[in-house]
């Protein structure tokens, strides 16, 4: 037990304390109303969130009390359980705005997609931490891909398509592990042309892609191996990627999809209708200068003008009643947390525990950037959860699970030798 | 390297969000001016004006609750359009223009349908407005006036302008000032202070609540009662006596300099400017160019003032030590200087001293007097200057600082005047013989003339005349009002011209107008006067000018009368004097006919002559 207070990492303890208490305050202030009916009141939205955060404690302890074998050895069976409650969802699942991801219990709902992460991610490090799977090789890689992707396709119909993005997260461990930066190289071309072409259409992409290689081509004249077929390979590629993502846009996205799209680029501007919640968000964060309003003073997230404030835009509460100092506090204990955690991963001594603990960072870090970036209008509206700080037991739950699995398995790495 | 790029990655997102909060936080503050306007809103809360009460405590400017129907359109449900219209009171297509301009203003915010309805009209509404969803009653609160006369002395409220709202932040959009007169000076006083609530509003724009627990609302403070120097019996009385005629009344107590009365003929009734039919009926008086009822007549008269100004003249020469009240000099129906000028003069007895050519107003005598101030002094010029500097400290030449908004500066002028007038030669005294007798360039306006006359009754001093007596019963402090000016004059020269004046009743210009058992003094005085009739300068019957105070050696009242083509001093401006006098010293009037002579006679007719368009004869 000793040995257990001595090994444990208590500094990412103390960030995620820090989290979990801070964001409770926000919650608190953002569905305060005036009524008070004692902290814990769970009628009220932030005495649900108070009755998570003690639950949590308690899977904490749960966590903890397990051998961390278990963890690597039950991981296909987690996964398989898992699966087998996002399958079941079409079966027994409640529809809350849109999405079918709830399972209902009374008056508790829980979000089994938010588990599976932390279940996808045990079952990825088991398959890559296998002494036979090389990153290199195209089979492995295609067989990792389909462990990431059959949940992913699950949350993608629900349809949840926030939840489905977070799962770009795995990159990180693959990428550590071994996976050829063109892959990433790829995707972010991809991106970009893809932004490209929604801004300036598909044929000035097409043509501005052709002439980039005829130039580039123009300059490397002198080479002797001029690989032609690449360079006709890449802009034919790129002119139907182009293309399609044209064809993509305007005829498989619903009009909601685009509208974001283009609110978040510029080409439209509503704020009554579409861009309500991000414009609202930026008045919240904007009117918060140097060092807030104050708690429970913000005169946006009293008037309740900014929607699902304690949920996906808690951080406008922070921004306007904690200002520019207490926002940037939140962001620095993120990034203090990630960058902890890297530390932490980089320690361990079984491959196992590493590629766990970049999946954990790969997660977190998806989530605290896309979410961040939308409540600054700086990123599509895109329903994810801010980890430790929003609204929902299922959401911090899933995280704390995901966490402290890790913090466990690090726990024991002076004890395993592989 | 590959340790490396995810902390790499996670570094600059962190740095791009702390610059973007920096941006938006920081540097950026129309975000902040957004979330004001979008979530508070600001409540007024609107003081009772301030009462207004005349000298003895009589209630002359109360409030009055007036009702504003007002509507907010969306709550608005199908209605009998023709029977509301018929119950407000006006007819159809006046109302639905006005709901149709309510909804293209707001169709959740409320809106005035019809403004301030009087009690009764509202007691009529009441009951039956509750068939009319989306309607309801806004109470405000508009003057009410407890006296017919003295409209020029307290002004009226109105609307604020736009450029008062952007001169001073106090104001909002329909607000109400005071414009004119005691309401516009002391509205800082009357209209008190308003209160302030901030609202919390929702992003339906309802309110949830105050805005940080009311922190930083404030109460209303109530208006300030004032009262005034004005005594609402004489004003109305020399209101009365004006009937017909156009012209002002200046009555003031000497002691004090607390103005007794202000009368402006003609006048209006000061309940024409409150309420739905303020515009209408502000637009007429505006537009009524012949009797110009919104000038003051009092203090913005502006004309030589005549006779009256011979007083000044001989004050002057006794201080220079240019006369003595001995020395007789001799008027053969005028006098003559240089060498075809002549300065003409009625029949009196010569030759005269002092005293009697005061009585007499004999034009000789002050002509010379001016002459040697002015000679008195090695240039002309230099002579004007001194006796400038003598009659600015009776207060002409210049505002005299009343507790006004509007008046007039008078003229006298100095030595630089004729300067400017003669850059070429050497003028002398004879050149401004006329201001002697109080014509030529000297201009003054009743409540000046008033001024002198108290400052004389005084004999040296007067206190600059005000209208506000006291503040919630405290008297005024202000020392501009209760600090006392001397003028440049001795005490001892006054005697003899309060003789002469004296004289004007006993054996004067004005002895038929005697009051028994009051020793006045006075004097009467004519002005010429023009008017322009198609480009040519035409002359108009005199004005008739008259000043007095009573009683003689203890002076309760000073007055100018000033009545417009009144012919001469002792015509109008005398009689109506000396029935002021009366009135105010002993409360009833015992000369009946003198009353009646001066209510039956109007001055319309000479008004309309150089409107006619044909030619009229002038002094008849």
């Amino acid at each position: 037990m000793r040995k257990f207070i001595t090994a444990v990492d208590w500094l990412s303890i103390f960030l995620y304390l820090i989290l979990v208490v801070f964001g409770w305050m926000n919650i608190y202030s953002a569905s305060f109303s005036g009524e008070t009916g004692g902290w814990f009141d769970v009628d009220q939205i932030y005495g649900r969130q108070a009755l998570f955060i003690g639950l949590s404690f308690i899977l904490i302890v749960f966590i903890f009390s397990l051998e961390a074998k278990f963890y690597e050895r039950f991981s296909s069976v987690i996964y398989l359980v898992s699966i087998a409650s996002l399958l079941g969802l079409f079966i027994f699942g409640k529809t809350i705005s849109g999405a079918t991801a709830w399972y209902s219990f009374g008056s508790f709902g829980l979000q089994p997609s938010e588990f599976a992460k932390a279940a996808t991610a045990l079952a990825l490090s088991k398959y890559l931490s296998d002494i036979q799977v090389d990153m290199k090789s195209i089979e492995n890689q295609l067989r990792a891909l389909a462990i990431i992707f059959i949940p992913a396709f699950l949350v993608l119909i629900q349809p949840d398509p926030g939840s489905f993005l977070v799962y770009i997260a795995f990159l990180f461990p693959m990428y550590r592990e071994g996976l050829s930066s063109n892959y990433i190289l790829l995707i972010l071309i991809l991106v970009m042309l893809f932004v490209c072409t929604l801004l300036i259409g598909a044929l000035y992409v097409s043509l501005c892609v052709l002439l980039l290689v005829l130039l580039v081509l123009f300059f490397n004249r002198k080479k002797r191996r001029k690989r032609y077929s690449r360079y006709l390979l890449f802009v034919v590629g790129a002119t139907i990627f182009s293309f399609s993502v044209n064809y993509i846009f305007n005829n498989l996205f619903k009009q909601h999809h685009r509208d974001r799209f283009n609110i978040v680029l510029g080409k439209e501007v509503d704020n009554r209708g579409i861009g309500y919640n991000t414009n609202q968000s930026e008045i919240a964060i904007g009117s918060g200068e140097w060092f807030g309003k104050g708690w429970l003073q913000g005169t946006q997230t009293k008037g309740n003008f900014v929607p699902e404030q304690h949920t996906d835009y808690i951080f406008s509460t922070v921004g306007e009643e904690w200002g520019f100092i207490g926002a940037s506090f939140v962001i620095l204990v993120f990034i203090g947390l990630l960058i902890r955690l890297i530390f932490v991963a980089e320690r361990q001594r079984t491959k196992f525990s590493r590629i766990y603990g970049y999946c954990v960072i790969g997660i977190l870090f998806v989530h605290f950037s896309v979410n961040i970036a939308m409540v600054l209008g700086i990123f599509p509206t895109v329903g994810i959860p801010l980890p430790f700080f929003s609204y929902g037991g299922s959401g911090l739950w899933g995280f704390t699970l995901l966490l402290f699995i890790f913090i466990k398995l690090d726990s024991t790495r002076l004890l395993a030798r592989t | 390297m590959r340790k490396l790029v995810p902390i790499l990655l996670i570094v600059v997102v962190g740095i791009i969000f702390i610059a973007r909060l920096f941006y938006m936080q920081i540097l950026d503050d129309s975000f902040s001016k957004l979330s004001q306007t979008n979530a508070v809103k600001v409540e007024y809360d609107y003081p009772q004006r301030g009462y207004i009460f005349d000298r003895n405590g009589k209630l002359l400017v109360a409030n009055q609750p007036s009702y504003d129907v007002m509507v907010v359109p969306r709550e608005v449900t199908a209605f009998d359009t023709l029977e509301f219209a018929k119950l407000l009171g006006i007819d159809e297509i006046q109302l639905k223009k006005s709901l149709k301009k309510a909804r293209v203003y707001s169709s959740r915010l409320p809106s005035v349908v019809i403004p301030q309805l009087t009690k009764n009209e509202y007691a009529y509404l009441q009951e039956k407005l509750r068939k009319y969803s989306g309607f309801y009653i806004q109470k405000r609160s508009l003057r009410d006036y407890k006296t017919k006369t003295g409209s020029n002395v307290l002004g009226y409220i109105a609307e604020v302008n736009p450029r008062e709202i952007s001169a001073n932040p106090y104001y909002n959009s329909g607000d109400l000032t005071g414009r004119q007169g005691v309401e516009k000076q002391y509205e800082k006083l009357l209209r008190g202070v308003k209160g302030v609530k901030y609202l919390q509003k929702d992003r339906f724009n309802r309110e949830i609540g105050p805005y940080k627990n009311g922190i930083y609302d404030t109460l209303p403070v109530k208006g300030k009662d004032i009262s005034l120097t004005i005594d609402e019996k004489l004003q109305a009385y020399g209101q009365m006596l004006m009937t017909n005629k156009h012209g002002g009344i200046v009555a003031i107590e000497p002691q004090t300099g607390e103005i007794l009365s202000l009368v402006t003929a003609p006048s209006y009734d000061p309940a024409l400017l409150v309420g739905r039919k303020r515009s209408k009926n502000f637009t007429k008086l505006w537009y009524d160019t012949i009797n110009k009822p919104l000038l003051d007549r009092g203090l913005q008269a502006m004309y030589p003032p005549g006779s009256p100004f011979k007083a000044l003249t001989a004050l002057i020469a006794l201080q220079e030590g240019v006369i003595n009240t001995k020395e007789t000099m001799a008027c053969h129906m005028g006098f003559s200087y240089g060498r075809r000028s002549r300065m003409g003069c009625h029949y009196h007895k010569s030759p005269v001293s002092l005293v009697p050519a005061l009585a007499q107003s004999c034009n000789t005598y002050f002509a010379k007097a001016y002459w040697r101030t002015i000679e008195n002094y090695p240039t002309a010029p230099k002579g004007m200057d001194a006796w400038q500097k003598h009659l600015k400290s009776f207060g002409l030449g210049d505002f005299l600082g009343y507790d006004l908004p509007i008046g007039q500066p008078g003229r006298i002028p100095d030595g630089d005047y004729y300067n400017r007038w003669y850059p070429d030669i050497r003028w002398a005294a004879s050149y401004t013989l006329s201001n002697g007798i109080g014509q030529g360039e000297i201009a003054t306006t009743p409540i000046q003339l008033a001024n002198i006359t108290a400052a004389i009754a005084n004999r040296g001093w007067y206190y600059t005349p005000h209208v506000l007596k006291s503040i919630e019963g405290n008297p005024i402090k202000d020392t501009m009002y209760t600090k006392k000016r001397y003028t440049t004059i001795d005490t001892k020269h006054f005697e003899p011209i309060v003789e002469g004046m004296h004289g004007v009743y006993n054996y004067g210009t004005a002895r038929s107008l005697r009051i028994p058992g009051v020793e006045i003094c006075g004097k009467t005085g004519t002005a010429e006067n023009f008017t322009r009739i198609d480009g040519k300068r035409v002359q108009l019957t005199d004005h008739s000018i008259f000043v007095a105070f009573a009683p003689k050696d203890d002076p309760k009242i000073a007055l100018a009368v000033f009545v417009e083509n009144g012919y001469w001093g002792s015509r109008y401006g005398g009689r109506i004097a000396s029935l002021m006098i009366e009135k105010y010293l002993n409360d009833t009037i015992t000369r009946k006919d003198l009353e009646k002579w001066v209510m039956s006679h109007s001055l319309e007719e000479e008004y309309l002559k150089p409107y006619s368009g044909e030619s009229f004869k002038i002094n008849q």
